[in-house]
């Protein structure tokens, strides 16, 4: 087991988050999205891929955020869910941030819009903060009551 | 790991092998006494548990070993093949497909099998052991006791494929007073030297009479590709006793058997008791052939006679690998679009000639790709006469199952999908179709239910019928039952004309209950069925006779995923239409939109046409451009039903390739899938089933 945990920093607003790097797939700018019907109000839309049609997640308002126009930074990170490739919009993307375990605690209660179960925990380097996304959790929308 | 790469093997043949033991018993059931389907029952099984105990799988192969000892009993004559061990051989099967399933997902196939392993033994009753050899012995009575003493229970007993020059052979040397004999040639295992005890066997022979006919080939006897024994059909003047001395005089050649041919037959398998030399008790033997009689009016059953090997020029590839194929033409078909279209616009002859080629090409490729991924439907219908014949057994009905067309082929992805609509329309049929055999008495029919399983190419379709000659649908009682349930409106009843009544049946909540049984009925009622054909871009269609019978007719398309579509535009947004739906495209001024009770219709050529405005369907932000003038409406069809969609501009036909979407986007509603167009953008391909 190692002790250590790499993880893409990304940044929505002032707050960055932490992905494992293990599920990251790909990080690219941001792609025409086609809007789909009828789906999701999380869900942004899909987006061409090389020739595969990916789902993107609008992680802005999983996590109640407000919306917010789409700047040069923006960038849709490709992660690894059941198999399938699915994308995740960041405000920014800056850098894989290596942390030792005993560097993570467990997340505080203190987050009053954003659901707990979506954080694993919060990565510390100096003095920066990373919430670690929980991908499992954040992505598994069809179980929720919308 | 090591076993692992065997693994997909082991169950690839494991399944082939329970297949054919399936369709044989099946088939031994029909034709009891049939030696060929024995043997061939035998084969597999003897496979199957050398297959298992190599891969470690013992409970597997204790089981096949213990059927291997009943099968072999039933191939010696010792027992007879009563149905009650054919029901446990049925069940022995069902266990060894549940174990496989369970290798299959991880497990080591261990299941209890002690009750079965008893039932097994059970079956061991010798019936009146030794009468019954005297009853197969001829009527010679100096061969009848030769044979109680010489009945060597190791030794196996081939059957014989006479040719018509061998039968004629036989007969006239009868005829003239000659004996035939079936010899066994028992040789020692530990002898070393067995093409030179062989030779002598067969020198020996010579002497006192001609041999007609050896298994194996005298040349595989010379090679000694044999175990421990071979079989010689001998023709002499002599008695047993001499052959016998004959065999026994040479060194390791160890207690043969003989048996005396008095008959053979004209018809072959899988007609009843055709081995010559071991004829069987004639009462027992009702339909059965005469003495050069013509005995092949035998319908066979779906096994087939030739288990001998084709040189087989197929090739198993993992399904993985044409999935990739498909997709890689798939990408290959898009960016040919794409090329076409900076052709049209770039205007050079040379690009333009080189681009009708390289349509061709790929025209031609995906064909062939297509074609690769095409599979019989006999895969699907191979399962169902086993199942037909539990369920029958189960209800108490007579059925008999009329398999056509099951070389039609259909697309890898669709057989996947087709067989559980399949199975839960054949049990309609015989569960609420088919009359019990007093009841179709008493209305004149046969005691015999038919239901045909057919399946035809029709132009670009695949035609799938399931039809049945039971009581058909009676509107009255669908009606009172819609009622009931609420789906109907007692006052709207009067009016309904077939074409209703059959949707009604298939509305969810209508369906009656279904009890658990064996057969993977997922989903309840025919709603689920029209759902799963139409996910498939299928349609389903009923026509019944009350009293007559009810056929079920499924429309599929041959190609799931590259397909021709009319592209529109909603506001901007591009969304695909399966051309297959579309009757025509029109265009129509707003005042020619009528309201029928609350509902958007039009006037096209008399008849009145639903219109659907595709923006409201689909969310579409509306634009502040002025509207024109003019409205653009595509009509399409499902079956007899027809509706206008409304949409902002007609932008062309093109092939697409059908890409599915990822599941957490949600239901996906009246989206079938996307496609990537030439210019790299999404498009969302309209599921026009549902819409209607």
């Amino acid at each position: 087991m190692e002790n250590d945990i790499q993880l893409v920093a990304c940044s929505l607003d002032n707050e960055e988050y932490g992905i494992d790097i293990r599920n990251v797939q790909e990080i690219i700018r941001l792609l025409d999205i086609t809007r789909v019907p009828h789906a999701s109000p999380y869900m942004a839309g899909v987006v061409n891929l090389r020739g595969m049609v990916i789902p993107v997640m609008n992680i802005r308002k999983r996590f109640g955020m407000p919306e917010k126009e789409p700047q040069e930074t923006t960038r849709i990170v490709i992660v690894s869910w059941n198999g399938s490739p699915v994308g995740i919009i960041v405000d920014s993307v800056s850098e894989v941030i290596r942390l030792e375990r005993k560097n993570i605690e467990s997340p505080p209660t203190c987050s009053q819009q954003v659901n707990q179960e979506f954080f694993t925990g919060i990565g510390k380097q100096g003095k920066r903060l990373l919430i670690m996304l929980n991908l499992g959790k954040v992505l598994n929308i069809n179980s929720d009551n919308c | 790991m090591d076993m692992t790469q065997y693994l997909n093997m082991f169950l690839e043949e494991a399944r082939e092998h329970l297949q054919k033991l399936n369709e044989s018993l099946l088939a031994l059931e029909s034709y009891p006494d049939s030696r060929e389907i024995l043997d061939e029952i035998f084969r597999s099984a003897h496979t199957l548990k050398g297959m298992s105990a190599t891969m470690g799988y013992n409970h597997v192969a204790e089981l096949t070993h213990q059927m291997e000892n009943v099968l072999h009993k039933l191939r010696s004559g010792t027992i007879e093949t009563t149905p009650a061990c054919l029901d446990i051989l049925f069940k022995c099967l069902d266990t060894l497909d549940t174990m496989v399933s369970n290798i299959s997902d991880g497990g080591d196939g261990s299941l209890p099998i002690d009750h079965l392993v008893t039932n097994l033994q059970a079956c061991d009753r010798p019936s009146a052991g030794d009468l019954n050899l005297a009853a197969r012995a001829s009527a010679d009575p100096g061969g009848r006791e030769a044979s109680e003493k010489e009945q060597i229970t190791e030794n196996t007993i081939t059957s014989f494929q006479f040719n018509e020059y061998e039968k004629n052979l036989i007969r006239q040397a009868i005829d003239q007073g000659f004996q035939c004999y079936h010899l066994v040639v028992n040789i020692d295992p530990r002898c070393v030297m067995k093409s030179a005890r062989s030779f002598m066997v067969f020198k020996n022979m010579e002497e006192i009479g001609d041999i007609i006919k050896s298994i194996p080939a005298v040349q595989d006897i010379e090679e000694e590709k044999f175990e421990n024994s071979f079989d010689l059909i001998v023709i002499s003047r002599e008695t047993e006793d001499v052959i016998r001395k004959g065999l026994v005089s040479i060194t390791e050649v160890t207690e043969p058997e003989i048996k005396l041919i008095t008959e053979v037959f004209n018809a072959f398998p899988p007609g009843p008791g055709n081995v010559p030399g071991e004829k069987k008790d004639p009462e027992k033997r009702q339909p059965g052939p005469k003495q050069g009689e013509n005995a092949s009016h035998t319908k066979g059953p779906a096994v087939q006679n030739q288990s001998r090997p084709k040189s087989s020029q197929t090739l198993r590839v993992d399904t993985t690998r044409l999935d990739s194929l498909m997709n890689l033409v798939g990408e290959l078909v898009i960016n040919k679009t794409r090329l076409e279209q900076i052709g049209r616009s770039v205007q050079v002859p040379e690009l333009s000639e080189t681009l009708e080629q390289i349509d061709r090409i790929t025209s031609d490729l995906q064909n062939v790709v297509m074609k690769v991924r095409m599979v019989p439907i006999d895969n699907v219908f191979s399962r169902f006469p086993r199942m037909v014949r539990d369920l029958t057994r189960d209800l108490g009905k007579e059925i008999v199952l009329v398999i056509e067309g099951k070389e039609t082929e259909l697309d890898r992805t669709v057989i996947d999908e087709i067989g559980d609509p399949l199975v839960h329309l054949l049990r309609n049929s015989i569960d609420h179709g088919i009359e019990d055999p007093s009841a179709r008495l008493a209305v004149g029919k046969k005691e015999h239910g038919r239901v045909v399983l057919s399946a035809r190419h029709e132009g670009n379709n695949v035609v799938i019928e399931v039809r049945d000659d039971g009581r058909g649908l009676n509107p009255d009682v669908i009606k009172a039952k819609a009622i009931e349930k609420g789906l109907l409106l007692p006052d709207d009843a009067e009016a309904l004309d077939e074409c209703a009544i059959s949707r009604l049946v298939m509305m969810p909540g209508f369906s009656t209950a279904e009890k658990v049984t064996d057969i993977s009925g997922r989903g309840v009622g025919l709603d689920a069925v029209k759902n799963k054909i139409e996910a498939l871009s299928g349609t389903i269609q009923i026509e019944s006779v009350p009293g007559a019978g009810t056929s079920f007719k499924i429309h599929l398309p041959l190609t799931l995923a590259i397909i021709q579509a009319l592209l529109v535009s909603l506001n901007g947004e591009i969304y695909a239409i399966p051309l297959s739906f579309i009757a025509e495209t029109t265009s129509i001024i707003p005042d020619q939109i009528n309201r029928v009770q609350d509902q958007e219709v039009m006037l096209i050529r008399g008849d009145v046409l639903p219109l659907i405005r595709l923006h409201e369907t689909f969310h579409v932000p509306q634009s502040d451009a002025p509207k024109e003038a003019e409205i653009n409406i595509v009509l399409v069809r499902k079956g007899d039903k027809r509706v206008g969609l409304i949409v902002d501009t007609l932008i062309g036909q093109q092939e697409i390739v059908i890409k599915p979407l990822s599941k957490l986007l949600g239901s996906n509603r009246y989206i079938a899938g996307a496609t990537i167009l030439g210019n790299g953008q999404v498009s969302l391909i309209i599921d026009v089933a549902s819409l209607i």
